[in-house]
């Protein structure tokens, strides 16, 4: 499989380096390779993971509250949002990257429409169940107090649906993280361009240690969402330790 | 290698034909990617329903249960398969051992939350009917948990037929042996494959939803299974994007 450099890249040839006794084994894991190729290799796939990750999730993001906005004011729309993005679900991504390539070429822009598609459906789904959480006595006393319908959204319904957006967020943010190490297959640089090298030339320590990064980036983040959420919400906190 | 072959509205209908023209080949893929996933999916409910019940039925250890859960669905699928392969070789058994890892903990999850959260009533009452400790498990808990419990083997299942398709990225055959191949299939068949990779998702989920259907007790029948659908959500057991 040589797709990987069919965006023109340079061909990755794995330097063995120093060759040492381990790397010439191909022991299960050498650190002295991560050492040597991390400057080279990996930070750059983890760089390019992560930016293509943020992207999505932010485009994605953007996308699915306006839609559960308008969703949540008219209750029709509600269906065919869900259909659609249900669909957009369920196509196979390594087919999707592929059916897009004709379209918009081997580019960035490819892999981050396949990867905002994917984020659509949970997104949206979470974003309205968090405003239909929102109990009808809350609205009516923010309506009672005079708050006008923007401000209801901003200051009463998002904070409250938070719970339920973070959840959204989170399974979108690994999602996202595990779908990127896809893009290395139409020739976008992530996580997934050292994997499919290293699987092709079945070489361990580079295997380990790029799906460890993709592992520890996807674990990563979606702490870093718990802990955000915890610092957003400060009166769930209290109410805990009440 | 990427080839640019156009896609229209006539790829579609070149996908149709495609598919009507190799029917055999499909079916021998899709057989192949049945095989790896039913096998994981039998290994992973072996080990993930049991140990699920239990701690269930104990009221214990809900941080594993639903910790590993947390940690699981976050793993990407293609990183744990690559580490599986380089851990293990290449084969059939390694792509499996990767596809339990992945379906383990929805199962898992779903399992304790199921029997965790079955009525304490009921429990209380079959106690007080003088039931032993393994019948209130088998004859009460489990056919009340018994809804929850397959949402979370359903999850599993059409995540595991997903994501057989990326074991061809790692030789483990199946449609996504033809899917990665577009040099030889082009456009119609990768689009053809992608949509029987889709039907058979689809196809196993109702086959366990049947397999449930007949399970379940007379007395919960009438109970169908929207509780169960809709119960797990907040606790993860996601559904897979077709990968």
């Amino acid at each position: 499989m040589s797709v990987h450099s069919a965006a023109g890249g340079p061909v990755h040839i794995p330097s063995f380096g120093r060759a040492s006794a381990c790397i010439t084994n191909n022991d299960l894991f050498c650190p002295e390779w991560v050492r040597d190729n991390w400057g080279s290799v990996l930070q750059p796939a983890l760089v390019e993971h992560v930016k293509l990750t943020a992207i999505a999730v932010a485009i994605g993001f953007a996308i699915a509250f306006a839609a559960a906005v308008a969703a949540r004011r008219h209750r029709i729309l509600e269906t065919p949002i869900g259909l659609v993005s249900a669909f957009l679900y369920t196509i196979p991504s390594l087919a999707l990257f592929q059916l897009l390539v004709p379209v918009t070429g081997l580019s960035v822009t490819t892999v981050e429409i396949a990867l905002v598609g994917y984020t659509l459906l949970v997104l949206f789904r979470n974003i309205l169940a968090g405003f239909r959480s929102v109990p009808e006595e809350v609205l009516e006393a923010a309506r009672g107090l005079g708050l006008r319908g923007r401000d209801i959204l901003w200051r009463i319904e998002l904070p409250l649906a938070l719970p339920s957006i973070v959840a959204g967020l989170r399974i979108a943010v690994v999602t996202t993280v595990s779908l990127a190490t896809l893009a290395a297959f139409i020739g976008q640089r992530s996580l997934g361009t050292p994997m499919f090298v290293a699987l092709r030339d079945y070489f361990k320590t580079e295997i380990i240690a790029a799906g460890g990064l993709a592992v520890a980036l996807a674990l990563g983040a979606d702490a870093l969402l718990v802990v955000a959420q915890r610092l957003l919400q400060p009166w769930a906190r209290a109410r805990a330790a009440a | 290698m990427i080839l640019l072959d156009s896609v229209g509205p006539g790829t579609f209908l070149d996908a149709v034909r495609f598919i009507g023209a190799n029917g055999g080949l499909l079916w021998h893929k899709a057989v192949e990617q049945l095989a790896l996933s039913g096998a994981s999916m039998g290994v992973a409910t072996a080990i993930a329903v049991p140990l699920g019940v239990l701690l269930g039925h104990l009221h214990r250890g809900s941080l594993l249960a639903i910790g590993v859960s947390n940690v699981g669905r976050a793993l990407p699928s293609l990183a744990v398969i690559a580490i599986g392969i380089s851990a293990f070789g290449i084969g059939f058994t390694n792509v499996l051992v990767a596809l339990v890892v992945l379906a383990v903990p929805p199962i898992l999850t779903n399992a304790y939350v199921a029997v965790d959260q079955v009525d304490p009533d009921a429990v209380e009452a079959a106690r007080g009917m003088g039931m032993r400790e393994r019948d209130v498990l088998l004859r009460v808990e489990l056919p009340l948990a018994l809804p929850l419990l397959f949402a979370g083997i359903r999850t599993a299942t059409v995540y595991v037929v997903s994501t057989a398709t990326i074991a061809a990225v790692a030789g483990g055959g199946g449609l996504g042996d033809i899917i990665v191949d577009q040099a030889s299939y082009r456009f119609p068949g990768v689009l053809g494959a992608a949509i029987c990779v889709a039907a058979l998702a689809l196809l196993a989920d109702l086959a366990v939803g049947g397999l449930e259907r007949l399970l379940r007790p007379r007395g919960l029948r009438r109970a169908d299974g929207r509780a169960a659908a809709l119960a797990p959500e907040p606790l993860g057991g996601q559904a897979a994007p077709g990968q």
